[in-house]
């Protein structure tokens, strides 16, 4: 299991390629499914054009809730790992902002997990985003509701 | 007793600080910390509140150098 926090861009394809690597050291043979989701920032919200993003972040209490969130997801599905990486500081329209990958043996509970990650660190992880607009710059004051 | 408080993202900016020390007497709870610092000023709706690095309700009861957090919603991922 991994957690981390980047204040630099990073590729998420690459580190999923790296840390997977390891996982066929690891666990090999193990893992029948592997769910991804990648978040990556865009160029326009609510109606404005974003030129750029600044992601705050509380230091200690950021990662001790992911840690909390996988460790909530080990439990509740037979996961063999996870990893979770979040960008913090500047970024650019298609900057990838947040990694999660999930590993098991079948796909219903890759899928599950990833699903519940995402929508917890969306809704409890201390993360905050600052977009800059042409006109100035705003605080994003709250994440859609997790979709049906 | 000291207490260590913290503000973040659209609250830091409104009170024009990152955090303050209170000097507060025992059986103080979150929301009575808020207080003390922001006597003027209602906690805004929806601020969520920490502990120590995890969430705690405004009712519970703050110990001799807590690290105290007011923040708003959470925009990650």
């Amino acid at each position: 299991m991994r957690i981390e926090l980047r204040d630099q861009p990073f590729s998420p394809l690459a580190e999923l390629a790296e840390y997977q690597a390891g996982l066929e050291q690891r666990l090999p043979g193990q893992y029948g499914a592997t769910a991804i989701f990648i978040g990556t920032m865009r160029d326009i919200n609510e109606g404005a054009a974003v030129r750029g993003m600044t992601l705050e972040h509380y230091p200690g209490m950021t990662e001790r809730q992911l840690q909390r969130m996988v460790e909530t997801a080990f439990q509740d599905w037979p996961l063999l790992d996870a990893l979770v990486m979040h960008r913090v500081g500047a970024l650019q329209p298609n900057d990838p902002i947040v990694l999660i990958a999930v590993w098991s043996a079948h796909r219903a509970e890759a899928f599950a997990a990833c699903r519940f990650l995402i929508e917890a660190l969306k809704s409890k992880a201390p993360l905050w985003k600052r977009e800059t607009l042409a006109s100035g710059s705003r605080w994003v004051e709250h994440n859609t509701a997790a979709p049906d | 007793m000291a207490i260590h408080v913290k503000y973040f993202a659209s609250l830091h900016d409104r009170l024009g600080r990152a955090g303050d020390e209170l000097e507060a007497s025992a059986g103080l709870t979150v929301a009575g910390v808020w207080a003390a610092l922001h006597p003027d000023a209602p906690l805004p709706p929806n601020t969520l509140t920490a502990v120590n690095l995890d969430y705690a309700e405004l009712t519970q009861v703050v110990r001799e150098g807590d690290e105290v957090a007011f923040f708003p919603p959470v925009t990650g991922g």
